[in-house]
């Protein structure tokens, strides 16, 4: 409880002298307060151990315990609470009245007493008390609730870490900095395989600081991880991420984001990046970095009608790392209130030697700048690496089997408008995953799908040479072509045809993909040396590494593929 | 950091002036410089000549000033953009939303 300037205080007085003693009490007493009297400082500090004064007039020079021990002592027993002594001294010599202060003495006043100046001393040491009892329950009061919030923090923090970790972050080609608190920062880092084999990964940072910012994690992990265990593409989760973003997130509050899809088998890197700051394809061969720039409005800000799907691909093979970071890091200041600046952190990435320790260089750079560490970065590194010594996870199924589908045929028709917007990819082996059979293979189904898919599209509908893959630029130049060409497109579709026969204990899958295109020259393309170090021409390889059979008929414009399975056991 | 409005001769356009950090201590501020006194206004100004940082909450407020001028409608353009403001507003893109000009 806080007692009130006004409130009727008891008064410690302690004077060796009797007639003082009795004087200053009746004076005390009359202005409204309770006195405690002690004839010596022994005695004095005792009343104060069993009755706690609010206030001390203390005399300095009496028997026994002189007034600066008494004082000390009683000091020390008030602890962080303020027990104003004044002291009532005869001395004059300035020498004399400071040890009086330096005792722990607040104030003196000066015997023979004026009583108006008394009770006025007694009131303004009063209004002091109360001032620090006020603090002292503030203190209290935001000790409690940081210790609440720390344990909230704790406990949202544990069920988050639940949903956030059943990605793949601990995968060895990912190394990271995050602070443990990351996320009442806003910060995000997700991680997680697709069906086919491709890593995914998000690097988000929502607008503001604590819960607020820690709201829209949790959705959009759901939203993630979900749609890549489905296995929709980058351009589609993104869609979803920014509609659901925009639909439960105020006005102000957006989350910055970069979103990558590290496919590597066929050695590519998708990015988009809307509101992080430029993230960087390191290559392992010594060329300079390409920096990869946020050209997106952050998600959760534009309505579905105006949000830009668009990704930018680039060549990712052995020795290649991408680099992400948060907008700590380029904004941190100096002491002289200068940025680190982008600048200083692409010379830290030019000098660093040591892959392995490139986000500690970054820190200690960053450290150095500012004199001091800072513990609300996330940084994250992911490299290249073989696709057998990465192993995605298998997925594991908890339905029996008994009413898997073994005898049937499925033929879809995709056109114009569907090829603009639509992948029809997880909904085809959402329906493939029925059949038992073909759950053991679907990474490589999944696989061969979209190789087909893809080819049927950019090279059958869309009419792209992959030729133009052969340099970096070619590159970006064909995933800009294939972008306009998708846009301007008229007329075209893509149909795929299953068909499901039983086979003894087993069964048989073939897949028939055909476009509306040119169609190609199948043998010659399938008699040349694979690709090992080209850019591009990995897609029919790989179909024909993972399929039991395939071929080409209607001068290329239709592909067969077979699976087959045995009986499960 | 301070923030005052000024309102053209026919009532048509407001422009904001913005002083200093714009950052969350400036929300009230600016919220109360655009929000209903006679009627809305139909073009809005934000002037960033002497503002010399702002920080994601800001961007947060200026689309707080889009969504209240009409969302998609919105007619706001961003004058005298100094180079530290326009690279923070490049890296979100703000000139999809908002009508950047660097200089007045």
């Amino acid at each position: 409880m806080i007692s009130s300037a006004s409130d009727r205080l008891t008064v410690l007085i302690a004077d060796d002298n009797v007639s003082d003693r009795m004087l200053l009490s009746a004076i005390v007493s009359r202005q409204g307060h309770d006195v405690l009297t002690a004839s010596d400082g022994a005695e004095a500090v005792g009343l104060f151990e069993r009755r706690r004064p609010q206030l001390v007039l203390m005399d300095a020079m009496m028997p026994v315990m002189d007034g600066f021990e008494a004082a000390r002592q009683i000091k020390t027993l008030a602890g962080d609470a303020l027990v104003p002594i004044i002291f009532l001294t005869s001395l004059t010599e300035g020498e004399d009245l400071a040890r009086c202060l330096d005792a722990g003495g607040d104030d003196f006043i000066a015997k023979p007493y004026n009583q108006v100046v008394l009770a006025a001393k007694i009131n303004a040491m009063n209004r002091l008390r109360v001032l620090q009892e006020t603090v002292l329950h503030q203190r209290d009061l935001i000790t409690r609730h940081h210790k609440y919030l720390l344990n909230e923090q704790r406990v949202a923090k544990a069920v988050f870490d639940q949903i956030a970790h059943s990605g793949c972050l601990r995968s060895r080609n990912i190394r990271y900095l995050q602070s443990p608190y990351a996320l009442f920062n806003g910060d995000l880092l997700l991680a997680a395989w697709s069906p086919s084999g491709n890593m995914h990964l998000l690097l988000g940072d929502f607008t503001g600081h604590g819960l607020p910012a820690a709201v829209g994690a949790m959705p959009l992990a759901e939203v993630f991880y979900g749609m890549t265990a489905k296995g929709y593409g980058l351009p589609e989760t993104l869609r979803e991420m920014n509609a659901k973003l925009k639909r439960i997130l105020p006005v102000d509050m957006f989350c910055c984001a970069a979103l990558l899809c590290l496919n590597f088998k066929q050695q590519l890197v998708e990015v988009w990046n809307g509101g992080l700051p430029d993230g960087y394809l390191l290559h392992g061969d010594g060329r300079p970095h390409t920096p990869l720039i946020s050209s997106n409005v952050p998600l959760g800000v534009l309505s579905a009608g105006s949000f830009d799907d668009n990704t930018q691909v680039y060549p990712f093979g052995p020795g290649d790392r991408v680099f992400l970071l948060s907008d700590g890091v380029v904004d941190s200041t100096g002491q002289d209130g200068e940025l680190f600046g982008a600048r200083r952190l692409q010379n830290v990435l030019v000098s660093n030697r040591n892959p392995a320790l490139l986000i500690e260089e970054v820190q200690w750079a960053l450290a150095r700048f500012r004199g001091q560490a800072r513990d609300d970065v996330s940084m994250v590194e992911v490299a290249f690496a073989e696709p057998d010594l990465l192993g995605p996870p298998s997925v594991i199924y908890t339905d029996s089997g008994d009413s898997s589908p073994l005898d049937w045929s499925a033929s879809f028709e995709y056109r114009t408008e569907t090829l603009k917007r639509f992948n029809p990819l997880p909904y085809l082996l959402q329906l493939l995953q029925e059949v038992h059979g073909l759950r053991m293979q679907s990474s490589e189904l999944y696989i061969v799908l979209s190789e087909l898919y893809s080819n049927a599209l950019e090279h059958g509908v869309l009419g792209l040479d992959s030729a133009l893959k052969r340099d970096a630029e070619g590159f970006g130049l064909y995933y800009q072509q294939r972008a306009e060409r998708l846009d301007r497109l008229e007329d075209g579709f893509i149909r795929i045809d299953f068909q499901i026969v039983p086979d003894g204990e087993g069964g048989r899958l073939t897949v028939r993909v055909q476009d509306s295109g040119a169609g190609f020259d199948s043998d010659r393309v399938l008699a040349l040396p694979p690709a090992v170090t080209q850019l591009s021409g990995r897609g029919l390889a790989l179909v024909r590494q993972l399929s039991d059979r395939c071929q080409w008929t209607d001068d290329g414009r239709t592909a067969s593929v077979e699976f087959a399975w045995e009986g499960l056991a | 950091m301070s923030v005052t409005s000024d309102r053209s001769a026919d009532g048509q356009e407001l422009t904001i002036i913005i002083k200093g950090r714009f950052d969350f201590s400036t929300h009230q501020e600016f919220r109360s410089a655009y929000e209903p006194k006679e009627k809305h206004a139909s073009r809005y100004k934000v002037d960033l000549k002497d503002t010399h940082y702002l920080d994601s909450s800001a961007l947060g407020m200026l689309l707080l000033l889009r969504d209240h001028a009409g969302g998609d409608r919105a007619d706001i353009q961003l004058v005298n953009c100094n180079n530290d403001v326009k690279k923070i507003l490049d890296i979100s893109n703000f000139s999809k939303l908002f009508n950047i000009v660097k200089t007045a």
